[in-house]
């Protein structure tokens, strides 16, 4: 045998794992079974070897035994083999000694004949008591961090971590798509279920990233490449131009004033073509920065080519430079954090609502703009045809909980249906209606909230509209907007007709979602919002390290979910940073260098890109930061020489060995 | 172009006029239709509800003997041949059980179907195959002075079609547009006519042809285009009895979009079947011509 000098002792350890394993596996039929194998020392079963009794059952072992193989059967790894590989360290093992073996999730939890499953746990065994022989002594590798974090996106989310690395010193990059940061939040009226003005809360936030020293903000920039790994990014930043100097620029408005275009022309983004604007405005009164910026695709210079340019006249601090080209920024950043929202579901593609048909027929997102003081009508509710409802219909789960749409619930409309229900009945005095498929409220006062709406006589019916239409059987539907709907408490069919219908969109992955997992290395899920890593342990950290998402992103989800996640994201990427270093799992490949025919195989079938070719030497070399031991340049190699730590061909052949002949 | 062709009892009693005004258009443009040999009816929506299997054979004979001449697509002009055939597909192909039990019967004389021939509907051969560049070609004179809503119907559409938007079709407006008819925007063009309720439960049945003739009627058009027998029936024999109950003129001509196509090309009125519809009154037919 050429595992090594020293005479090998096992210790080997069944967990019964409560019931969960031992209520289906033999565990003394195992325990016996191992006992009697080659080299082992100890055969043991226990009633929780996560517990600390368990760990110390092993620490007392490997010392008074002198045992230098360590086999647990319990779990998947994924759940403890950190525990374990700790426990050895403890008392002074190299931690890759160990070998564990899942009896429960591969055995105990999948099979309800307790013979054959008390057999295959035995196989098991036996494969990990065969392979552990083999096992080497690794050395986990550090890598240092770099200090600096990236924030992709200045919604709530995005700003709420930057404030929180910011206030510990750390240096933030905040790059935002649009004009201004603010998101979302920014165009909402008030907020459920309180009923603080969104602007009032969020705003003073947005003024303390453009204070802090710590925090770098481009707005109107996209992040386009990203290299590197955990601790040592290395990102390119497009800044797009915006014609306005933001070092200069003091928000002053002159150069609106004074737009050859006299009248507000263009639909304006941020009131979602409720209002005009000219192509040079300021998004809102609050945007941050507070600078205006110049639409190139509506503005007559750039249309044209031949402009009086007033506004460059009229700006007196000549903030306004017309020669602005796209820039592109490197910075390096040891985490980054992404929180780039959603966008809102378009229901033009359920043409049954009236949508784009009909002008009385809002989404939500545009009555919050409607029925803010800033918005387009100065929070007066007038529609579009230039009326003022005296009923309105609240239609929820408008392209969410469809087979037809998107399948999942966005979670947010139940409560901001009733919230616009609450304030439309304010602003107008109207009679609301609201129709929902079932009512979710559940989070802190939401429930009280749908109560006290109950209180206020708006109207609640179950069931979801077929249709609205403007086509009318009685005299009373006349000019109105009729929805149709199956009242499924009453069980009849009713025919509602309102002046204004509001459609509670959900929420969708946002458009470049697609694009920016691509450049990031991130994952999705199969509903398109980027993928944690896992949902209920690890819900702001994803698949690649060091990369962190919060907010609506990750899912549909309410502002104080949002924040939470901000706040968690920030606080992980800061637990990396102030270590200082990242440690490195030693499960990666290496080549045998004097073996290597310099064929670069496996450069190209890499995932990671960890594999490079030295010119000079003729051969391979692995990046252990990069690689994460997917072990396909091993299989790949054609004179396998592409080796990878604790998955070796004498490793796993005994392990398959041990498998096939155990008795 | 050679198709195979299932015309349906349809299009030989009640709906005699669609045929005419089909095969008129067919011959003009250029379509040679290949009719299913011993054809047997497909047994409609009625008999579903009495023996699904017997259903399935009805339909299934049909379209075996056309397997048997070598064919793999179908058309089939009647709506609720369209859906029937479809349904079986999707039937005989989802439960393997009623394929074996339907072939069962088959093959007492001596025929198995495999569940897979396409079935189209001349909306989709017509726009989809490019026939509309021959159709306009032909074009003799345009309908510019007329404005017609054209109506779809449900059973077309619903839930077996996958040749236009079932919530938004386009493909009869964009035929009856290239004869120079101005076509009119109508949100109901997909919306039941009653079909059979029409005679079991009477005031619901003639509620909904009313609302269909009133909205055609508010947005100012000449006629209704439309593609199904049944809808064609109810639209147009029911109007005397609505403008009675409602005591509202909403009376309009009920035009096949084949009837439409057929005047464009300088067919006459007889031969595209047009002197049969009860609502022609003598100053649309005089507008016709």
């Amino acid at each position: 045998m050429s595992t090594n000098n020293k005479e090998i002792r096992i210790g080997f350890y069944i967990c019964h794992c409560g019931t969960n394993i031992a209520g289906v596996v033999d565990v003394d039929k195992i325990r016996e079974f191992i006992a009697k194998k080659d080299n082992v020392v100890v055969s043991r079963n226990y009633k929780y070897m996560c517990s600390d009794p368990g760990q110390e059952l092993i620490q007392k072992d490997i010392q008074e035994h002198r045992l230098n193989r360590i086999v647990v059967a319990s779990c998947s790894p994924l759940l403890h083999e950190k525990t374990f590989r700790n426990t050895l360290e403890k008392a002074g093992l190299n931690p890759f000694y160990l070998q564990m073996v899942n009896v429960r999730e591969h055995v105990a939890w999948v099979h309800s004949d307790n013979e054959k499953a008390t057999e295959k746990a035995k196989a098991l065994c036996n494969a990990a008591i065969n392979r552990v022989r083999y096992n080497k002594p690794l050395e986990k590798k550090r890598v240092p961090f770099h200090q600096d974090v990236l924030i992709i996106g200045g919604g709530i989310a995005g700003i709420h971590s930057a404030l929180i690395l910011a206030s510990a010193g750390k240096k933030v990059y905040l790059v935002e798509k649009k004009p201004t940061i603010g998101g979302h939040m920014a165009m909402f009226d008030k907020t459920f279920p309180t009923l603080d003005c969104a602007a009032c809360i969020l705003t003073p936030k947005m003024s303390a990233i453009k204070e802090n020293k710590n925090v770098v903000l481009w707005t109107n920039s996209e992040v386009i490449k990203v290299e590197g790994y955990v601790g040592n990014f290395k990102v390119t930043i497009k800044r797009n131009p915006r014609y306005v100097r933001e070092d200069l620029c003091i928000g002053c408005g002159q150069c609106i004033e004074s737009c050859s275009y006299k009248e507000a022309k263009y639909p304006d983004e941020f009131n979602l073509g409720l209002s005009k604007r000219k192509p040079i405005y300021i998004p809102f009164p609050q945007a941050i920065p507070n600078s205006a910026i110049i639409d190139d695709k509506t503005c007559i210079h750039f249309k044209m080519g031949k402009c009086k340019q007033m506004c460059l006249s009229a700006c007196e601090r000549n903030a306004i430079d017309f020669n602005q080209k796209e820039e592109l920024r490197e910075i390096q950043v040891g985490a980054i954090i992404v929180a780039t929202g959603f966008k809102i579901y378009d229901p033009q593609k359920e043409p049954e609502y009236g949508y784009g048909v009909y002008p009385n027929v809002y989404t939500s997102l545009e009555v919050e703009r409607l029925i803010n003081a800033s918005g387009p009508t100065a929070g007066e509710v007038i529609l579009r045809d230039g009326t003022k409802p005296k009923s309105i219909g609240i239609i929820h789960c408008i392209g969410s909980r469809s087979e037809k749409a998107n399948k999942w619930c966005s979670r947010v409309c139940c409560m901001y249906s009733l919230k616009l229900a609450y304030l439309l009945k304010k602003h107008t005095h109207a009679e609301i209606y609201n129709f929902y498929i079932d009512m979710r409220t559940p989070g802190k006062m939401y429930e009280e909230f749908y109560d006290r709406l109950l209180m206020e006589r708006v109207h609640f019916i179950r069931g979801k509209v077929a249709e609205v239409t403007d086509i009318s059987l009685v005299k009373e539907e006349e000019g109105k907007l009729i929805l149709r709907v199956e009242d499924t408490l009453a069980s009849v069919i009713r025919r509602i007709p309102v002046d204004m219908v509001v459609l509670s969109v959900g929420l969708e992955p946002s458009e470049d979602t697609q694009k920016l997992a691509h450049i990031l290395n991130i994952g999705l899920s199969a509903e398109g919002f980027f993928q944690e890593r896992h949902p209920k342990l690890a819900p702001v950290s994803t698949f690649s390290e060091g990369i962190f998402i919060a907010g609506c992103c990750q899912g549909p989800k309410d502002i104080p979910d949002t924040v939470a996640q901000a706040g968690a994201s920030a606080a992980e990427a800061m637990a990396m940073i102030d270590a200082g270093y990242f440690e490195i799992e030693p499960i990666t490949a290496h080549v045998l260098d004097e073996f290597c025919s310099g064929c670069k195989s496996c450069i190209n079938i890499c995932p990671y890109s960890a594999i490079s070719y030295d010119e000079s030497k003729k051969k391979v070399f692995v990046n252990e930061t990069l690689c994460k031991g997917c072990g396909t340049c091993s299989a790949t190699c054609p004179s396998g020489v592409m080796k990878q730590n604790l998955f070796e061909d004498d490793q796993i052949l005994n392990e398959i060995e041990g498998l096939l002949v155990y008795e | 172009m050679k198709y195979f062709y299932y015309p349906g009892c349809s299009l030989r009693g009640m709906g005699k006029a669609y045929e005419e005004s089909w095969l008129k258009v067919c011959q003009k443009i250029g379509i040679h239709l290949e009719e299913i040999e011993d054809w047997n009816c497909c047994g409609s929506t009625t008999y579903l509800g009495f023996d699904e299997i017997k259903s399935l054979v009805l339909v299934s004979r049909n379209l075996a003997m056309l397997e048997k001449e070598g064919g793999s697509e179908v058309i089939t002009p009647c709506i609720a041949c369209y859906y029937l055939f479809n349904r079986t597909n999707h039937n005989l192909r989802d439960y393997p059980q009623l394929k074996t039990e339907t072939n069962k019967m088959l093959q007492e004389v001596g025929l198995t179907y495999s569940g897979n021939v396409k079935v189209r509907h001349p909306l989709d051969v017509l726009v989809n195959d490019g026939w509309m560049e021959k159709i306009s070609q032909n074009i003799e004179k345009r309908l510019e002075r007329f404005k017609a809503v054209c109506y779809y119907g449900c059973q077309l559409l619903r839930p077996y079609c996958e040749f236009d938007n079932p919530k938004n079709p386009k493909n009869m407006d964009i035929l009856v547009s290239l004869t120079g008819v101005d076509v009119l925007d109508y949100p109901l063009k997909t919306k039941c006519c009653g079909a059979i309720i029409t005679s079991n439960i009477p005031e619901k049945g003639l509620e909904l042809v009313y609302v269909l003739l009133k909205e055609a009627r508010k947005r100012k058009a000449d006629f209704i285009v439309v593609t199904c027998p049944l809808c064609q029936f109810n639209l147009e024999f029911q109007q005397e009895k609505i403008m009675k109950v409602y005591e509202e003129d909403v009376g309009l001509p009920i035009l096949y979009y084949t009837q439409v196509l057929g005047l464009a090309m300088g067919i006459s009125l007889k031969e595209l079947g047009i002197t049969r519809c009860l609502t022609l009154t003598p100053e649309f037919e005089r507008s016709l011509i």
